[in-house]
């Protein structure tokens, strides 16, 4: 939905400048795919980087075509990540070990429940990713991605209580780039 | 034997039993929802420990690489892919299971 | 210990595949195999570190991808049959 009011604010801008906006997205969505072939391939010869350099050209094109070039993943979110994930490795080992006692358990003591929890004024990158880390986490799972609610699955009450706390909703706000 | 050898030893069992604790609840938990927090053991502990010890005891950086890509891989693809099956089935109806229900 | 590993794995992977074979449902099978595709990535970085042939690792990557466009392509696919089997009967009223 707001991918969408993205996609045609861009497309209302593109018409003013539209060979500078091109060149712009292009260079924005570039970079990763040409990372990813520099150092999956590891051959360097004229050739190759020619036929790498139009298979990026070919993955930037298809993606802009899916409309998929998101303009919320920036430089600084990305340099942010890597601290979050460490503090959901921390969390899902955390979850697995209570998961992993109800599996071993000789008669295992689940209450599933669900329920909403309450996203409020999340961006819809954030949202993705707090959602992804609720599925990430064993224990909790995300059945439904609303505006401004998420669907919980949870094996007990404990798991939504604790996402209700917001911890991890806190974690995800700090990671989101302010804009 | 090194520490880092230890420690490599160490997270590949971690993620060895986290793997093996995930199929045991796969085959012991009651319903669709319960069997995907199995599942979801293998797929974030599981791959996660074992990806990460492995990374301990390569030699080239290209392998480190390669394993980092398959660990952010796992880490973006398998909740998506579980968050749509979960949609998916919740979509068409299939039943929850509360405590009491007979297994399904 | 890599020899631990595979064996764990390759319980893992009997245990998903009865899984699937029991189902009930659909969705029980699609996620067996969703999850048999992850332990199958973890079969080739481990096989490929006993082998010492770490090239073993570009098919993982492959594959991970591979498992997860697969899931999506089932789950659309199923949808579709309901969408199609759904206006069918539909008509039929």
């Amino acid at each position: 939905m707001s991918l969408l009011d993205h996609d045609s604010a861009g497309a209302a801008s593109a018409q003013q400048q539209p060979r500078r906006k091109n060149t712009m997205r292009f260079l924005r969505t570039a970079p990763l795919p040409v990372v990813f072939w520099l150092l999956l391939s590891g051959h360097y010869e004229p050739l190759l980087l020619a036929l790498g350099a139009l298979s990026v050209a070919v993955v930037c094109w298809l993606t802009r075509r899916a409309g998929l070039d998101h303009r919320s993943v920036t430089f600084a979110f990305a340099l942010r990540l890597p601290r979050y994930f460490l503090w959901l490795s921390g969390s899902v080992l955390v979850s697995t070990f209570a998961v992993a006692r109800k599996v071993w358990s000789p008669r295992p003591d689940l209450r599933p429940v669900v329920e909403p929890i309450p996203t409020p004024h999340l961006q819809e990158l954030s949202q993705v990713v707090y959602a992804n880390s609720i599925t990430l986490t064993p224990g909790t799972l995300s059945l439904d991605v609303e505006a401004n609610h998420i669907e919980v699955h949870s094996l007990e009450r404990s798991g939504v209580d604790e996402l209700r706390k917001g911890l991890m909703l806190r974690r995800v706000r700090q990671t989101e780039a302010q804009r | 034997m090194s520490v880092l050898e230890v420690l490599s030893g160490a997270l590949l069992i971690a993620g060895a039993l986290a793997v093996l604790t995930g199929g045991v609840g796969m085959l012991r938990f009651p319903d669709f929802y319960t069997r995907i927090h199995a599942a979801g053991i293998t797929d974030s502990a599981g791959a996660g420990l074992i990806l990460l010890g492995l990374l301990l005891r390569v030699d080239t950086w290209n392998t480190a690489v390669r394993l980092l890509i398959i660990l952010l891989f796992l880490a973006l693809t398998s909740p998506t892919a579980t968050h749509i099956l979960a949609h998916a089935a919740r979509r068409d109806g299939v039943p929850m299971w509360r405590k009491g229900d007979p297994r399904r | 210990m890599i020899f631990a590993v595979m064996a764990a794995l390759l319980v893992t992977m009997v245990l998903t595949l009865l899984r699937a074979f029991m189902g009930p449902g659909r969705y029980n099978r699609i996620l067996a195999v969703n999850t048999f595709g992850t332990k199958t990535v973890l079969f080739v970085a481990v096989a490929g570190f006993l082998f010492g042939r770490p090239e073993f690792l570009d098919i993982g990557i492959l594959y991970a991808l591979v498992n997860f466009v697969a899931t999506v392509a089932v789950l659309r696919l199923t949808h579709y049959q309901e969408l199609v089997s759904d206006t069918e009967r539909g008509e039929g009223k």
